[in-house]
């Protein structure tokens, strides 16, 4: 089996911190990857690396086994949160286009596939009806679906999603589940970086634990163990006799003894 | 009232400020769009005054002024692109200080000439009755290749105005999209510099993409609208001048200025009178 996605004793430097430390990790073609680690651990750091937004210091990023910059769209991204202006000028549909100017370059015009690309976007996320409307006139819940309709737009080989299930509510969170297994079937692979402990142990077939380095990957039975988590959470993971307490909330407050009104996200039962 | 309307353009001058006035209007507001979208008219007013000591130094050499402008432009537009782009100085605070240096340097040596009053007020403030035919072949040229520019560099200067981003991921160089409208515009205004000065441009620049940004919902519609604005208050501009005998420039400007105002209370949606309206309705 060829790996679809290689990073490569991954370091990368914020003005001289650590923000990942020689992270190694192998994806195989079409796996679904949830990212998991406590805030500031280098989530969307390794995201950035990913699509070439920041230069690692040491190790490489391989798709196919070749650089991300060799290839037409091989690795879409969505961030947490877009910073756009949301007053500009462009409308759903343009938008969404804009997925496939990579196929597109400088001056070649849309032809018939990247305006049926467009609309089967629009389709899976369900916004086909919005596809005129400007993105000022969205709540948030439509424009983050307009963002991932993009992705999905530049028809990559590879989709990074940071962060999708924060903010959302329990119907959205399900309707993007529900994305999920439909490119599960269309062979593309998905690394999506979470609070969520739950949903990454019982939704995705791998797991990565991470707080700049990679302490744990595999499939979530192994990775989210007692040791790991202790591991990659320090003073912010309570252990209760079988149960493990992270808190996600505050951090800095599991050890004053509050840790049951603060943790949100993540209990996890210890095997 | 047909003579009225072509009585003025019997005179030889005022045929060649007519066609003046309309490409100044046209690639001003066009390009225009982009420096409202990126919040970039504290800039290009900077860069307008900064051609400033070119056209002193192009004078005191015996050289073509516009050529001197043009240089002087584009030297401060690839400044401020250098100081900002490695953080080390806040993007206003770099165009702050070019900007009064460049002003100071024109005036110090446009004062050490002869003629200082007539010769600040036309470059300040445009002498577009004075456009030569030798003029407006070089305006004609420089604004076609300006809208050339924009038209085929249309998805890389929207990507980079909206989605710096995803450009980067798409492989895209926005930095170098940013340098390449930073000279687009030092052209726009050596364009101008005769119809509207140093000291009007930024208006021409900003307002007719200001009132399109009212009325329309797509960049290619907003470039369309804003184009109309500008060659409209270009003409009707020219008219005031004419029969009002006042500054050109300045009637150029307040037309498009009108515009911007009816706009702004009347725009269908986005008009103040408008929502006020949803408003009652709605109460």
């Amino acid at each position: 089996m060829t790996d679809m996605l290689a990073l490569e004793d991954l370091t990368v430097r914020y003005n001289g911190h650590p923000a990942l430390e020689s992270v190694t990790l192998h994806v195989p073609h079409g796996a679904q990857v949830a990212i998991v680690g406590p805030n500031g651990a280098g989530k969307s750091t390794l995201f950035k690396a990913m699509v070439g937004l920041l230069r690692p210091q040491h190790g490489r990023v391989l798709v196919h086994g070749r650089p991300p910059g060799d290839q037409t769209d091989p690795v879409a991204y969505v961030p947490q949160r877009e910073e756009i202006d949301w007053r500009f000028p462009v409308t759903v549909a343009d938008v969404v286009m804009m997925g496939r100017y990579g196929r597109l370059g400088a001056l070649r015009r849309p032809q018939a596939a990247d305006r049926e690309a467009v609309a089967r976007a629009l389709d899976e996320l369900s916004i086909a009806d919005l596809a005129r409307r400007s993105i000022g006139e969205l709540s948030g819940g439509q424009q983050h679906r307009v963002f991932l309709a993009r992705a999905l737009a530049q028809e990559p080989h590879v989709l990074l999603l940071d962060e999708p299930f924060t903010g959302v509510d329990a119907s959205a969170k399900e309707a993007l589940l529900g994305l999920l297994e439909v490119l599960r079937g269309e062979d593309i692979t998905v690394l999506v970086s979470t609070h969520d402990m739950n949903t990454a142990a019982t939704r995705f077939e791998l797991a990565a634990l991470l707080n700049s380095r990679l302490i744990a990957y595999g499939p979530p039975a192994e990775v989210f163990t007692a040791a790991h988590i202790g591991e990659a959470y320090g003073g912010q993971a309570l252990f209760v006799g079988d149960m493990v307490v992270v808190d996600q909330c505050c951090p800095g407050h599991v050890g004053d003894g509050v840790a049951h009104r603060h943790s949100h996200a993540g209990e996890e039962q210890a095997p | 009232m047909i003579d009225w309307l072509t009585e003025p353009f019997a005179l030889g001058f005022m045929q060649r400020a007519l066609v003046a006035a309309v490409v100044v209007g046209l690639v001003c507001s066009v390009l225009g769009c982009y420096v409202v979208l990126r919040s970039m008219a504290f800039l290009g007013d900077a860069l307008a005054h900064a051609v400033l000591p070119g056209i002193a130094l192009a004078y005191l050499a015996g050289v073509d002024l516009l050529a001197g402008a043009l240089v002087a432009a584009l030297l401060v537009a690839l400044g401020i692109g250098f100081l900002t782009r490695h953080g080390a100085v806040r993007e206003d605070t770099a165009i702050g200080i070019l900007f009064a240096a460049a002003l100071s340097l024109g005036v110090l040596l446009i004062s050490s000439t002869g003629s200082y009053a007539t010769d600040l007020t036309h470059i300040l403030f445009g002498d577009v009755l004075g456009v030569s035919a030798t003029d407006l072949w070089l305006t004609g040229g420089l604004a076609a290749a300006v809208l050339l520019a924009v038209a085929l560099l249309y998805r890389e200067l929207l990507l980079a105005s909206f989605d710096p981003l995803l450009a980067h991921t798409l492989g895209r160089r926005p930095g170098l999209v940013l340098l390449v409208l930073l000279v687009l515009l030092a052209l726009t205004i050596v364009v101008s510099l005769q119809t509207v000065g140093v000291g009007l441009v930024a208006a021409l620049l900003v307002t007719p993409g200001a009132t399109a940004s009212l009325l329309t919902r797509r960049l290619p519609t907003m470039m369309a609208v804003a184009a109309v604005v500008g060659v409209v208050s270009s003409v009707v501009g020219l008219y005031l001048s004419y029969y009002l005998d006042v500054a050109s420039g300045a009637a150029i400007v307040l037309t498009a200025t009108a515009c911007f105002v009816v706009a702004f209370f009347l725009a269908p949606h986005r008009g103040l009178l408008w929502r006020r309206l949803g408003e009652a309705r709605a109460g």
